[in-house]
């Protein structure tokens, strides 16, 4: 399949007073049309400088992209001028921000907020903008749209405006959507809605979307594929399915472990990872999670682990550690006894399975060894 | 995880139908205004003012410059000495016989004008100036704003002097009988406070996320300052330029006073104030009617720009 996105050893670094912010440190990845990817991590591991400079929106100075190529649609985002990069903006590739009491202009009525990327790219009049703005909402549920199309945004409440954002990241039905924790700032009732409207909307009209989260609750039944990010790098990429059955990647687990349950009496506890993520100025040597992770050996804090296959997994699953490469000491280690609690995982897997069969069969194609049995 | 079901889509649509009117921003910001009483008395003062200004020809009793040698230094009706009272001057006359009402009426003219149009003037060069030094930052911030500063530091009336007093000849200051000239000039000193102060809303509103939003949809520079980030920043800029039309309204009878500003016979409250200083001393009134005039319209243009400032504070809001 023709890639749609293509990103090669991306680095994205701020010159602060202090010294280099390595915030993006080499990531690659790919994304074919109509397809979804997570990216999941802690916060300040480098998610949204991703998603920003993929766009070409790192603020500059103090930040810059010192590297890497971003192939979109056949051309080079890197090589292009201002107006070609805006040309995109909005146009091929849209975005979701995490907050959406502050993305919205408050003196701005919502058509004219909607309108306005319309009449940037596809050129509509105000007329036919506003014919669209109505279709638009009434797209993301906004019940009596052209009502309330004059209306401004402290007259709408978050989840509402969270869908307006939609309705303007899908006007000029965009290839791409990078959703930027769309549902951080959202209660669980409306966060539920708002997964559902975007994923349903992307599969109608085939646009693929990255969703960013830190939540691995989120991305479970709305991507094909998750990556993981810790301190700037993927620590661990593979199919959804892939990942929540066979999780290697210690910081994965730790992120396992702490996805809260509210619906069952726990008796394993919330675990944390402890301690915080490294300075992004002073790094680590070695693997950056090693200060935090309680797996480590001696290698780890000597030198930095590659992301390469795993021996016991699908070919395409990924883990930058020691422990997991061939005779690593986490490769045959029973994970499900390492995280405690498996019914979420379990309600997780379901999850999965309910997912439509194009995601799923994508989910299933990479794969060629069967997931291991869990040993005794 | 699902949707809304059909019937319960159509229930909270049919929940969600507005029934009353929705109020704009603006609107609510109109609405307190109004009542504020004092705010009120302003703007009915001051569309007095423009409507005596507008109507000068047709309801003042006299030309602006006819005058009755005989019937000088008249007192008005009522308050003045009935020895020096006559029936054809409600407010007296001046030294030169001219009719103080009349002449009052007109320099609402001048004084509207000079309110106005230097406002819109310093309205421009204020606003693109923190306009640009904000969004953009970096030198071109520093070099712009280094500018204001020496502009700042500059004396307003030494500069204004220098200015009237050596252009008032030249084909510049023939313009509008002056008045052109005194726009510049006004203009020149008084857009400093406007800059500085669209700079630092600009500061803080352009790390909103809107701002980034806007960005992302392939807004380029100049739609972000004007449509995203302007608008956002207006309700200051108002009161701000609420105030500085007084203080233009004052420039100009100062300099009048001074004898510098527009050029007599031209009527204007700061002439008349200059004219009738010489006969202060015998009668008082052709300087304290112009002087009560002046005070009076700006007493209420800073009523008008307290009651916006109050009405536009977003702390403010219930």
């Amino acid at each position: 399949m023709p890639e749609l996105l293509e990103v090669k050893d991306l680095k994205t670094q701020f010159f602060t007073r202090d010294g280099v912010v390595r915030a993006v440190d080499g990531v690659s990845f790919e994304l074919a049309a109509g397809e979804t990817l997570g990216i999941v991590g802690e916060s300040g591991c480098g998610k949204t400088v991703t998603a920003l400079s993929l766009m070409r929106l790192i603020p500059q100075p103090p930040g810059k992209i010192v590297n890497g190529s971003i192939m979109f649609d056949g051309a080079d985002v890197m090589k292009m001028d201002d107006d070609e990069v805006r040309g995109i903006r909005g146009n091929n590739i849209a975005m979701i921000f995490q907050d959406p009491m502050t993305s919205l202009n408050p003196v701005l009525t919502i058509s004219r907020q909607i309108t306005e990327a319309l009449e940037l790219h596809l050129k509509m009049d105000r007329a036919e903008a506003r014919k669209r703005t109505v279709e638009l909402l009434d797209l993301v549920n906004i019940p009596s749209a052209k009502k309330r199309l004059d209306d401004y945004p402290h007259q709408f409440s978050g989840g509402m405006r969270q869908r307006v954002m939609i309705a303007m990241a899908l006007s000029c039905n965009p290839k791409l959507i990078l959703a930027d924790e769309p549902t951080t700032a959202l209660d669980v009732t409306i966060q539920a809605q708002i997964l559902d409207l975007l994923k349903n909307l992307a599969r109608e009209f085939r646009t693929a979307f990255i969703l960013i989260t830190h939540d691995l609750g989120v991305v479970a039944g709305m991507t094909q594929r998750i990556h993981v990010m810790y301190a700037g790098k993927i620590v661990e990429k593979a199919d959804t399915g892939e990942l929540f059955a066979n999780p290697k990647m210690p910081y994965t687990w730790g992120l396992l472990r702490s996805i809260p349950r509210l619906d069952e009496l726990r008796k394993a506890k919330l675990v944390p990872i402890e301690g915080l993520p490294p300075d992004l100025i002073a790094l680590p040597p070695g693997c950056r999670f090693e200060p935090r992770c309680q797996y480590r050996r001696e290698i780890c804090a000597k030198e930095e682990p590659e992301l390469v296959g795993i021996p016991n997994a699908k070919p395409d699953h990924e883990a930058r550690c020691w422990g997991t490469q061939q005779g690593g000491w986490l490769v045959d280690l029973d994970w499900r006894h390492e995280i405690g609690d498996i019914a979420v995982l379990e309600e997780i897997k379901k999850e999965i399975a309910d997912l439509p069969p194009d995601v799923k069969r994508a989910g299933e194609a990479g794969g060629g060894t069967p997931p291991p049995p869990p040993p005794a | 995880m699902t949707t809304l079901t059909g019937a319960s889509q159509r229930r909270s649509a049919e929940l969600n139908v507005l029934g009353r009117k929705q109020r704009s921003l603006w609107g609510d910001a109109m609405h307190r205004v109004v009542r504020n009483r004092l705010a009120v008395i302003g703007l009915v003062v001051i569309a007095l003012a423009l409507l005596a200004a507008l109507l000068a020809p047709w309801i003042s009793p006299y030309g602006p410059n006819e005058q009755d040698p005989s019937l000088s230094l008249m007192e008005p009706r009522l308050v003045g000495n009935p020895q020096y009272v006559n029936a054809k001057y409600l407010l007296g006359s001046d030294a030169l016989g001219r009719d103080i009402l009349t002449r009052l009426i007109w320099s609402a003219r001048i004084s509207m004008v000079v309110g106005f149009v230097p406002v819109a003037l310093i309205f421009v060069i204020g606003v693109t100036l923190g306009l640009v030094s904000g969004y953009h930052g970096g030198r071109l911030d520093s070099l712009l704003m280094r500018f204001t500063d020496v502009v700042y530091a500059f004396p307003d009336l030494l500069f204004l002097l220098i200015v009237m007093a050596t252009l008032r000849d030249s084909p510049i200051g023939e313009i509008f009988g002056g008045l052109f000239l005194m726009f510049i000039a006004i203009a020149l000193v008084a857009w400093v406070g406007l800059a500085r102060l669209t700079r630092g809303q600009i500061l803080s509103l352009k790390e909103k996320e809107f701002v980034e939003a806007a960005r992302t949809i392939g807004a380029g520079s100049g739609r972000i300052m004007l449509r995203h980030l302007l608008p956002n920043a207006l309700g200051p800029i108002i009161v701000s330029l609420s105030f500085a039309i007084p203080s233009a309204i004052l420039i100009e009878a100062t300099l009048s006073f001074i004898g510098i500003g527009v050029k007599p016979p031209t009527p204007s409250w700061g002439v008349m104030i200059h004219d009738g200083f010489v006969v202060f001393s015998t009668t008082p009134w052709p300087v304290l009617l112009p002087a009560f005039c002046i005070s009076i319209v700006m007493l209420s243009f800073t009523f008008v720009g307290d009651g916006l400032r109050d009405a536009l504070d977003p702390r403010m809001r219930i």
